[in-house]
């Protein structure tokens, strides 16, 4: 019996998975073949509506035409098919959803997906694209340039340089400096000249390759590449020291690649090199590289100064973001500086000025968006260069081919065994061997090789087919090979992995602390080290900078106070989010009112006294939040439906009976707090007047100093300064709560004036101000922001 | 000045301060020079208006507790034996010491005693906790004059309610180390000196 059951189970397991391959199969080449179908039969379309076109003289709208000069060739057109029109829109986004589809699909298998890592599958979907396009006819359009640096490459470096972990950047920078230039350089010329000498052999064909080819091709293929980098070690978790040696040195390196480049290229033809061109291309290479980030740097001050003056207009905050930085690519690449690096710049420069200017939302949007087109990207890209395998023409040399992959592989671990053996003397943390090992092994090539190769002039290199081929080789054999294995090699090691908690308040504290201590100890020993400098340049920041790029208060705001207040507001958002925790129970440590804002806002500070959260017995609190929430439903219904001029009488009157029989018994009870009265003009209090809620409150003393919230019906409407606050469950039943058990204190209560249709405006304020203080009041939640409240973004979340 | 200074230094002292500090030959005479610089009074000691004489550390908001620190108890002198045990501190932990013991005490730039080393900059009652207080205090230091008391104090009760594990609302040392057990101590509190 229990084997049976064993067979079905496991019949149905396979089935069961076997049915999701299949669907994500099936997807595939759904959209695969539309494509090739779209493509083919647009041809045949145009021409016929071509031909129907010439019978007409006018140039307007085809459908009056039609029938206007109604021939008698052919009946009016109810349904016409015009591909050619939207064909390249249409092309676009058919690619984009295949490669979003394919992201969908290979979450659904978790199986395959942790055995190989995404890159991989993606350019064996981009295989099998390329391969159905052309067995339909169709050529398979090719990862081109154009498409790739202007369009595809960007969103991915600005993600990583926006969130660029900046501390372990730069305590590293050194480091990874010199595995990006002279790492590279080593590549360069180990690969590069061992390929001459390679080519330079007898019998192998290949002897009209020269040297400076040769070195064009190495200055090709050395370069590590961000994009595989991403891609790979964005799933192995990896420490942060390594993640961001090997990161760093694939975005730094792009200048040595553009300079080395622009050279071999220049003066392939010419046969050799003068000392004055070497001697040249070094201050090429300074200027390419410091040129890219002064011109990042020059945009990220743009964008920090515009997001200044942006607290009206929140809506567009982030597209200033990605507008600047992706000017800044253009300039630096029009000037054929480092876009990478001037995009790296800029995202460095902006982020801590702009992050302290914008809302939340907007924060929210900016990661989003750059998380959302990168990821696009990337997997766009890898689906490409699958496509482009199959499109391009190949030329397969078995030497070539194979001396390339060896050769990389051979240069890039000695060049870090040996550059780690000299960095090792100047760093504090030394590298260790498996460290080492990492670094070497995470060395993957990618697409910026490809789309360099590709550049290349046929006419002037004929071997170009060769490079193309032996550059795609090499690519598939670091994505697969070496993005495959080293997962299991990183376990296997036991390299230490990124640790995922968060920087607790502790952490930040005691380092900043350590920051001034060694910073003064530096300053004893009379040694002007990494300390000295980092601390100068913070100084200068706070001085100087932050009062031009940071509106308002914020930019007086030290960075520990920047820091608590978002943990306080991730805090606060998590315990609203879980339903309020348990209410206003004091158990929940909710942290007493902040008197100056919280992040990205720019509201003066306020004073405001500590509000005490009372203890509640659970039942209770569930009563008067059912009440809460039946009666402000109530009333946001109402509000829907009546114009600023109505009163509002309904919402109280069921809730009426029910706060009748508290009231008796809460007079039974003894007072639990007084809460103490926020002065009158509080900015709290003059929030709470809404536009669109005929009821605008103001706050009234009583005699005895307890304070209570006067109902003013259709009191003159002021404009809003500022709406809305989020619904903050825990603070305000706590607040209500604390209110309602207290006698005399803040009430509930509702107008007298209930039964009255056909208020004055002016009777209705005379007689609430009379009955003002026996009567209790009511208090309104500051929670329901009315119907068409539509500055919501702007509001602080804990007022 | 290079010379005259070290001729005051003399190669006994030397050893025994290579013995206790770890530091090298050529890093003692360096510090040793940098010492003689400092000491205006020419007595072989320093006195703690020759640190305050260095403009950088007026400015630094922990500069007053640097100070103290080299100072031992009571003391209003320090010579240079105990200038160099304070720096010991933070010369960088080497890997082929991690496992050897020097005198079969630990030596003064090991984990721990750089993180003792912190924590008596914070506690200085000498009570083996930061209170409430101390800590206070150090966020005001660190934070300057424009945030409000009540803002900073709850900061401080976040800061301890995070750390305090056995609920007596002070910091011990363990609870210090165990909430620094994240961040790289032994680079963060290491300070290059040149060879």
């Amino acid at each position: 019996m229990p084997r049976r059951h064993l067979a079905r189970s496991a019949g149905c397991c396979k089935s069961f998975v076997g049915r999701r391959l299949v669907t994500v199969t099936l997807v595939v080449f759904l959209v695969g073949t539309v494509l090739p179908l779209g493509a083919a039969s647009s041809p045949e379309i145009t021409t016929r509506d071509v031909n129907g076109d010439h019978n007409q003289e006018t140039p307007e709208n085809k459908h009056n035409e039609h029938d206007s000069h109604n021939t008698s060739q052919k009946a009016f057109p109810v349904l016409s098919v015009d591909f050619d029109r939207i064909g390249q829109p249409f092309e676009i986004s058919l690619w984009v959803l295949l490669a979003s589809l394919m992201k969908l699909g290979f979450h659904m298998t978790p199986r395959v997906s942790s055995i190989v890592p995404e890159s991989c599958l993606l350019i064996v979907v981009g295989l099998l694209v390329g391969g159905l396009i052309q067995l339909v006819g169709q050529k398979p359009p090719p990862l081109g340039p154009d498409l790739f640096f202007l369009c595809l490459l960007p969103p991915i470096i600005l993600d990583a340089g926006y969130f660029l972990p900046i501390r372990p950047f730069t305590e590293n920078v050194g480091t990874i400096l010199i595995f990006a230039v002279v790492g590279t350089l080593w590549n360069i010329f180990f690969v590069g000249g061992l390929l001459y000498g390679i080519c330079q052999l007898e019998g192998m064909h290949l002897g009209q390759v020269d040297l400076i080819t040769c070195l064009l091709f190495g200055s090709i293929i050395s370069a590590v590449d961000p994009v595989a980098v991403l891609a790979v070690f964005e799933e192995i978790h990896i420490n942060e020291l390594l993640h961001i040696l090997v990161f760093g040195e694939s975005l730094l390196n792009d200048a040595v690649t553009v300079v080395l480049y622009h050279l071999f290229e220049e003066y392939a033809g010419v046969g050799h090199v003068t000392p004055l061109d070497v001697v040249l291309g070094i201050v090429c290479f300074l200027v390419v590289s410091l040129g890219g980030i002064l011109v990042g740097a020059i945009y990220g001050i743009l964008a920090a100064f515009t997001s200044r003056f942006t607290s009206h207009t929140r809506v567009i905050e982030p597209l200033f973001v990605f507008l600047y930085s992706y000017m800044a690519y253009l300039s630096a690449e029009v000037f054929h500086l480092s876009g990478i690096m001037a995009l790296i710049a800029c995202g460095v420069v902006m982020r801590p000025y702009v992050e302290a200017n914008i809302s939340h939302k907007s924060h929210t949007t900016i990661k989003y968006f750059l998380k959302m087109w990168s990821s696009v990207s990337e997997t766009l890209i890898f689906i490409f260069l699958g496509v482009s395998t199959v499109a391009g023409n190949h030329s397969w040399n078995w030497t070539f081919v194979t001396s390339t992959v060896i050769l990389c592989l051979v240069s890039r671990v000695l060049g870090v065994v040996g550059l780690t053996f000299i960095i090792n003397k100047f760093r504090i943390v030394k590298l260790t061997t498996k460290d080492q090992f990492i670094i070497a092994y995470g060395g993957l090539r990618g697409a910026i090789a490809f789309s360099l190769c590709y550049l290349l002039d046929p006419v002037h290199f004929p071997k170009r087919d060769m490079f193309l081929t032996a550059v795609i080789t090499e690519i598939f054999f670091t994505v697969f090979v070496q993005g495959m294995t080293i997962r299991p090699l990183v376990d296997l090691l036991a390299v230490k992995k990124k640790q995922e908690t968060k920087r607790s308040i502790n952490e930040e504290i005691h380092t900043q602390f350590l920051d001034h201590l060694l910073t003064g100890i530096e300053d004893i020993c009379g040694h002007y080290g990494h300390h000295h400098w980092k601390d100068k340049m913070n100084r200068f920041n706070k001085k100087y900078v932050k009062k031009c790029l940071i509106a308002g208060e914020r930019s007086k705001e030290p960075q520990l106070i920047a820091f608590y207040h978002k943990m306080e507001m991730k805090h606060a958002i998590e315990l609203v989010e879980s339903g309020g925790g348990g209410g206003g129970h004091a158990n929940v440590k909710m942290p007493s009112a902040m008197p100056s804002t919280v992040s990205m806002q720019n509201i003066q500070p306020k004073k405001q006294p500590e509000r005490v959260l009372p203890q509640l017995p659970k039942g209770r609190e569930e009563e008067i939040r059912k009440i809460l929430r039946s009666n402000l439903q109530k009333t946001r219904q109402r509000l829907q439906s009546y114009n600023r001029h109505t009163l509002v009488v309904d919402p109280y009157e069921d809730g009426w009976n029910e706060i009748l029989i508290k009231r008796k018994k809460i007079n039974q009870m003894s007072n639990y707090l007084t809460v103490p009265a926020p002065p009158p003009d509080s900015p709290t209090m003059s929030r709470a007047r809404l536009s669109s809620d005929p009821q605008a409150w103001s706050v009234k003393h009583d005699s005895d100093g307890v304070p209570s919230i006067q109902v003013d019906l259709a009191s003159p409407q002021s404009p809003p300064d500022s709406v809305c606050i989020v619904d903050d469950l825990a603070k305000s039943s706590a607040l209500s709560a604390g209110t309602r058990e207290e006698d005399g204190g803040l009430m509930m209560k509702p107008p007298s004036s209930l039964a009255v249709t056909a208020p004055k405006k002016d009777e209705k304020g005379g007689e609430q101000q009379e009955e003002g203080k026996e009567q209790q009041r009511l208090i309104r939640c500051l929670s329901d922001p009315g119907p068409s409240a539509d500055e919501e973004e702007d509001e602080p979340f804990l007022p | 000045m290079g010379s005259r200074a070290s001729s005051l230094l003399r190669e006994e002292d030397i050893e025994e301060i290579k013995k206790e500090t770890g530091f090298s030959h050529s890093q003692i005479t360096r510090l040793y020079s940098r010492f003689h610089s400092l000491d205006k009074g020419e007595n072989g000691a320093l006195s703690r208006e020759d640190f305050q004489r260095i403009p950088e550390l007026a400015i630094n908001p922990l500069g007053d507790r640097i100070i103290n620190a080299f100072f031992p108890e009571g003391e209003d002198q320090v010579n240079f034996r105990g200038f160099m045990r304070t720096l010991a501190h933070f010369r960088p932990v080497e890997d082929n010491e991690k496992n050897k013991h020097l005198d079969a005490s630990e030596p003064l730039n090991s984990r721990s005693n750089k993180l003792l080393f912190a924590f008596r900059l914070y506690d200085l009652d000498r009570d083996d906790k930061i209170s409430r207080d101390e800590l206070l205090q150090v966020l005001r230091m660190m934070v300057g004059v424009n945030i409000s008391d009540e803002q900073l104090g709850s900061i401080a009760d976040r800061t301890i309610q995070e750390a305090d594990t056995n609920g007596d609302m002070c910091i011990s040392f363990s609870e210090f180390i165990k909430v620094l057990e994240k961040v790289d101590v032994e680079q963060k509190m290491s300070i290059r000196f040149l060879h």
